[in-house]
């Protein structure tokens, strides 16, 4: 299969990307891994005019700490991520579980993240972990929280001038967990169910943050703030951790389909839910 | 555009379209025919390559982005006239049945060698966990896998006494 016809621009900066960007149509697009890109160009469902390739570009890789966040740089594949020591509680949980060895190779965390697929894994352990992500524009740098960058199903705040240059994910001070359990039909499929969680501890024991996010259940990734609210303040525990799940599984919006049904899709929110915040809280406790 | 990618240690310099797949430029431009088509959809891993080392979908790859970088496909992975340890694995294992898709299934077998000289089975079943096998021949593929391990392990284990 061919993709329709487009321009190519291999940019070798970033401001050569935003000028070619600024030049184009509104039907130019980057072009970081491709793993969800082109694909979808093979297919048709894509039919970009012209291709920003923003992979030769300097300085735009790496997963790294830097002043309190993890940075994780557009170009940074999801082997990237996986291999680093920086990355940490649900990122790390994560990135194993992204596609297959091979997409994770090429696929970029900064990629998915824009693309916005529902069934996307990256977005929900961004919001779990409260994460940002950077946009570059003619006007300069801007920070956007990933539940104000998350507009729609694959449509995201970016302003059709800019470009994202990394995410960045607050790096707790404290004692702090993360997981990210992930039900798939095989390897490579999209995730059934996936549940991203997040907890920080307080000195006196108690939960002094919590992030939790669910994948495939809802027309966006869907963050739970109901449970969020439930968990801050209260000592971790199993009771408590059944009770977020009962608010997670009635806040999931599945749908019948080939993965399986929603009621059942519900259940398995509701007992991922569960796990998600042992796991967490049993590295937190660990920490 | 005019691209030139180093197919096994040779410079292949072309004019290519930018909508070109790697796989379409590998089995058409450079005319190496080992590199397989499947599904054509990023799901089977039948068209992997090693793109600078890396095992990635060639499908899933345009031309243009390999402009500059190095790419092994199987018919590389023989050199000086003898075959991989892990073709000959391969071989001596059945590590094969229709053949489709071993192409792929040797190039990730070789590269987790080069990251990871001693995977235990389940290492190497996650390493090829992106590789469909219609025939489902996984048990030998792993067997294979293993078997091109030792191998290596002994050769050089001669080699440094």
């Amino acid at each position: 299969m061919l993709p329709s016809r487009f321009d190519y621009v291999a940019a070798h900066s970033i401001e050569e990307a935003l000028a070619a960007k600024a030049q184009g149509d509104e039907d130019t697009r980057f072009l970081a891994g491709g793993q969800s890109l082109l694909p979808m160009m093979k297919l048709r469902l894509a039919v970009p005019s012209k291709l920003i390739d923003i992979n030769r570009i300097d300085g735009l890789g790496g997963v790294e700490r830097r002043n309190g966040h993890l940075r994780i740089g557009a170009a940074a594949r999801h082997a990237d991520v996986a291999a680093s020591d920086a990355a940490f509680g649900a990122v790390a949980a994560a990135a194993p579980w992204i596609s297959d060895p091979l997409v994770r190779n090429l696929g970029t965390l900064c990629g998915s993240v824009a693309h916005c697929d529902p069934e996307g894994d990256w977005n929900s352990v961004l919001l779990a972990t409260g994460a940002d992500v950077v946009a570059r524009g003619p006007g300069g740098e801007r920070s956007i929280p990933i539940a104000e960058f998350v507009q729609d199903m694959f449509a995201n705040s970016l302003a059709s001038d800019e470009m994202v240059t990394e995410v960045r994910v607050p790096v707790p001070s404290g004692r702090s967990g993360g997981s990210y359990v992930k039900l798939e039909r095989k390897i490579g499929d999209y995730a059934t169910v996936a549940v991203a969680g997040h907890l920080e501890l307080g000195d006196d024991g108690r939960i002094a943050a919590a992030g939790l996010a669910l994948t495939s259940v809802a027309p966006i990734n869907l963050k739970v703030a109901e449970a969020e609210a439930l968990l801050v303040g209260n000592q971790p525990g199993p009771e408590l951790f059944a009770e977020a799940a009962e608010l997670a599984a009635a806040a999931a919006d599945p749908r019948d389909d080939v993965r399986g049904t929603a009621r059942w899709k519900r259940q398995v929110v509701r007992t991922f839910t569960g796990r998600a915040l042992a796991a967490a809280a049993d590295q937190a406790l660990k920490g | 555009m005019e691209v030139t990618v180093n197919v096994n240690g040779t410079d292949h310099t072309a004019d290519v379209e930018p909508r070109k797949l790697l796989v379409d430029h590998i089995r058409t431009v450079v005319g190496l025919t080992g590199t397989h088509i499947g599904c054509d959809t990023t799901s089977c891993g039948v068209c992997t390559v090693l793109l600078d080392g890396a095992p990635v979908k060639s499908c899933t790859v345009l031309a243009v982005q390999a402009d500059g970088r190095s790419v092994t496909t199987v018919e590389g992975l023989k050199s000086g006239g003898e075959l991989h340890p892990v073709q000959t694995a391969f071989s001596d294992e059945h590590g094969l049945q229709c053949g489709f898709c071993t192409p792929a299934m040797m190039l990730v077998g070789a590269a987790l060698l080069e990251q990871n000289p001693d995977p235990s089975d389940e290492e190497i079943r996650w390493a090829i966990s992106g590789n469909l096998c219609r025939c489902t021949g996984y048990m030998n593929i792993v067997k294979s896998i293993r078997a091109a391990a030792e191998a290596k392990a002994t050769a050089a284990a001669g080699a440094d006494s």
